[in-house]
């Protein structure tokens, strides 16, 4: 099936390849192709498809254009699996030739294409990968992100639990990149908070058995909880937590509730979360987006589905600002590094490493639904330690 | 103090559990010979099959006698298929058969289920939790999922040790030519066994569902796990499952609490040290 799929994407493309391939130059009258390296199997497959669905939505909308070039898509699976990130990124740039990049979800894959995008130059757009340094010592002038710093999460996180008086917090995340990342974050503004960490509990990735973290946490009676999992160890730590019935508040970045909402049920009840985006976010542009998503594809837009939706906006701009002309890379980047517009999860402009300044939204999971409580924290931008480009 | 008896209950809990899985992967590694990296599937099967039969009879106990069955018709299919033309073959074509199954089952999990994960819920009447010490509870669940694990590995033992099918069983393990000499029908022994085995993971991964959750690669730490605890207890003795679960189990629990930098090397290291001391596993013949 994997490749199946692989194949099948690889066809479509080699056929676009095949009649337009003699076009040596960049010329304007060929469909614009976009390379996007998501994952369409394994356990981020959800993800790559809501990114892909509003990559579609949005050219659609536009008639099937960007900058008045038509597009297409070059779709690849990247399987969520670095060590085939260095050939795929190859392939799309210089066996499809494409003319922008855009991907992916999976963190490790991410960093082995930013690596090979900064050396080609192809104006690349990242619509999750969280990594910090994606937009820190990999930053480079062609390269974007429209979703998150892992950091910037945990940062925003801490930062509204110190506003909801809390002092004594334990963290709880899997011993891996993006759980260390979404911790320190956390732990640098707790602390700047005059917070106090009790102890930092670590789980093997992807080990799922909590019981001893909770004896844990209960031995050391913190006020606060802060824990960060995702997928299926989220929804087990939801529920395991619940039944120890601890009585402790539990917090997290939203990914920890983030496509597990309706799964945990009455054991979600509570949970406050951190994100960028809350389905109920009460702008126009989030109101036309929810419909238009809905009226297409029949389900709500999640997190992922904005920042894909984010990631066709700001290539938009860039394009337009150089009449969908992509030779003109130079252009073309420095328009998307000073984009600035409204996004669905409100105004959206990108800090000098290319990295999102957004907003943070406090969420409550209730009755299986993520309920939009306030504002956490406004323009949060990462730190930029490690770019040259400041 | 606390801490050291909850993390007791939670080694013994864990330990009863994984025994399932690994008493089925050690019937089939030490009667039949075959190396079955599939195991791990069965149980994320079982887990998945849980969701479905949950969702329409209500109650995760109904749902078993529903998947006890199927399970063990579906190793029987299996054996017959496919891993019968594994015996006499050697460990490489074992292992690429048995890892072509876990690419099939993991798509069909993915076309079937999807790839977010799903809750099962405990039967009401198990779905509260007891007050452990002032501050935390233990589910009920938890609790009464030792006790069939007791059970069920009690009955497992009576029958190995006690009956006629058990007798067969040990003897087509011991000597198999012996036992077609005698005229018994060892291929049969071996599918009933396969289907055994099948059977015991998919069991696992029902009773586990409830706490576990159904998600994608749910069985891969469980097929692991399985292998550590045939290899410390021996290839084929259900008692050095059982003892080895026991081990795993508490070393894990107590690790993560005690030395968590090491936590994840903690049961390696045992398995490392019951190597060295005996070659065979606790229990295997030497």
């Amino acid at each position: 099936m994997i490749s199946r799929r692989h194949l099948l994407s690889m066809g479509v493309s080699a056929g676009a390849a095949s009649a337009f391939g003699s076009c040596a130059s960049y010329a304007q009258s060929g469909p614009l192709k976009i390379g996007v390296l998501l994952p369409f199997s394994g356990t981020y497959a959800p993800l790559g498809e809501a990114i892909t669905r509003s990559l579609e939505l949005y050219t659609n909308s536009h008639g099937g254009k960007l900058a008045g070039r038509s597009v297409s898509f070059i779709k690849v699976d990247d399987e969520s699996a670095p060590p085939k990130a260095t050939e795929l990124t190859t392939k799309l740039i210089k066996g499809e030739k494409a003319d922008i990049l855009i991907g992916t979800v999976h963190s490790g894959v991410a960093m082995a294409m930013v690596k090979i995008a900064r050396e080609d130059g192809i104006p690349t757009i990242v619509p999750n990968a969280g990594a910090d340094i994606i937009t820190r010592a990999m930053c480079a002038e062609n390269v974007f992100r429209t979703s998150f710093a892992n950091s910037q999460i945990g940062r925003a996180t801490g930062d509204s639990m110190i506003k909801a008086g809390l002092r004594k917090a334990v963290t709880v995340s899997w011993k891996y990149a993006a759980g260390e990342e979404m911790v320190g974050g956390f732990k640098k503004a707790f602390a700047a908070g005059q917070g106090e960490i009790l102890k930092d509990i670590t789980i093997p990735f992807p080990d799922v058995e909590f019981q001893s973290a909770l004896a844990e946490i209960a031995s050391l009676k913190p006020d606060c909880v802060y824990v960060f999992f995702s997928g299926g160890g989220a929804l087990k730590f939801i529920k395991d937590y619940a039944a120890a019935k601890l009585g402790i508040p539990l917090w997290g970045p939203g990914f920890l509730t983030d496509g597990v909402e309706a799964e945990a049920g009455a054991a979600g009840d509570g949970i406050k979360t951190v994100l960028h985006y809350v389905g109920d976010l009460d702008n126009p542009e989030n109101r036309n987006f929810v419909d238009a998503f809905q009226q297409a594809y029949k389900i709500p837009p999640d997190v992922f589905a904005v920042q894909g939706w984010d990631a066709a906006q700001l290539l938009d701009i860039g394009l337009k600002a150089v009449d969908g002309d992509v030779a003109k890379r130079t252009q073309l980047n420095a328009a998307m590094a000073a984009a600035s517009f409204n996004s669905p999860r409100g105004p959206f402009k990108l800090s000098s490493s290319h990295n999102p300044v957004q907003n943070f939204y406090l969420r409550e999971l209730k009755g299986g639904k993520n309920n939009y409580l306030g504002l956490a924290a406004a323009a949060i931008a990462d730190d930029t330690v490690g770019c040259k480009l400041v | 103090m606390s801490l050291i008896f909850i993390q007791l209950l939670n080694g013994l809990q864990s330990g009863l559990l994984i025994f399932l899985a690994a008493s089925g992967l050690t019937l089939v590694f030490g009667i039949l010979g075959v190396i079955n990296l599939s195991h791990g599937s069965f149980y994320m099967l079982g887990a998945y099959l849980a969701l479905t039969l949950t969702g329409i009879f209500g109650d995760v106990f109904l749902a078993l006698a529903f998947g006890i069955p199927l399970a063990f018709l579906c190793g029987f299919l299996i054996e017959f298929l496919f891993i019968r033309h594994l015996y006499n073959r050697d460990h490489l074509q074992q292992v690429l058969l048995t890892f072509a199954l876990i690419l099939i089952f993991n798509e069909f999990q993915q076309v079937v289920w999807g790839s977010y994960p799903h809750a099962i819920p405990a039967p009401s009447y198990l779905a509260d939790s007891v007050r452990l010490t002032e501050g935390l509870s233990y589910p009920v669940y938890r609790l009464a999922l030792m006790a069939i694990c007791l059970a069920l590995a009690l009955a497992m033992g009576l029958v190995i040790q006690k009956t006629r099918v058990g007798r067969l069983i040990r003897a087509a393990e011991s000597n198999r030519e012996m036992v077609e000499v005698l005229g018994f029908d060892s291929r049969m022994i071996f599918r009933l066994v396969f289907a055994a085995g099948t059977a015991l993971a998919v069991t696992a991964g029902m009773l586990a569902a409830p706490i576990e959750s159904a998600y994608p690669g749910v069985g891969d730490r469980v097929l692991i796990l399985s292998f550590v605890i045939v290899v410390i207890g021996g290839i084929g003795s259900i008692r050095g499952a059982f003892i080895g679960s026991l081990l795993i189990g508490l070393a894990d629990a107590f690790g993560k609490v005690f030395m968590p930098q090491f936590s994840s090397v903690m049961i390696y290291a045992l398995m490392a040290l019951v190597l060295v001391m005996r070659p065979t596993g606790l229990f295997g013949r030497t």
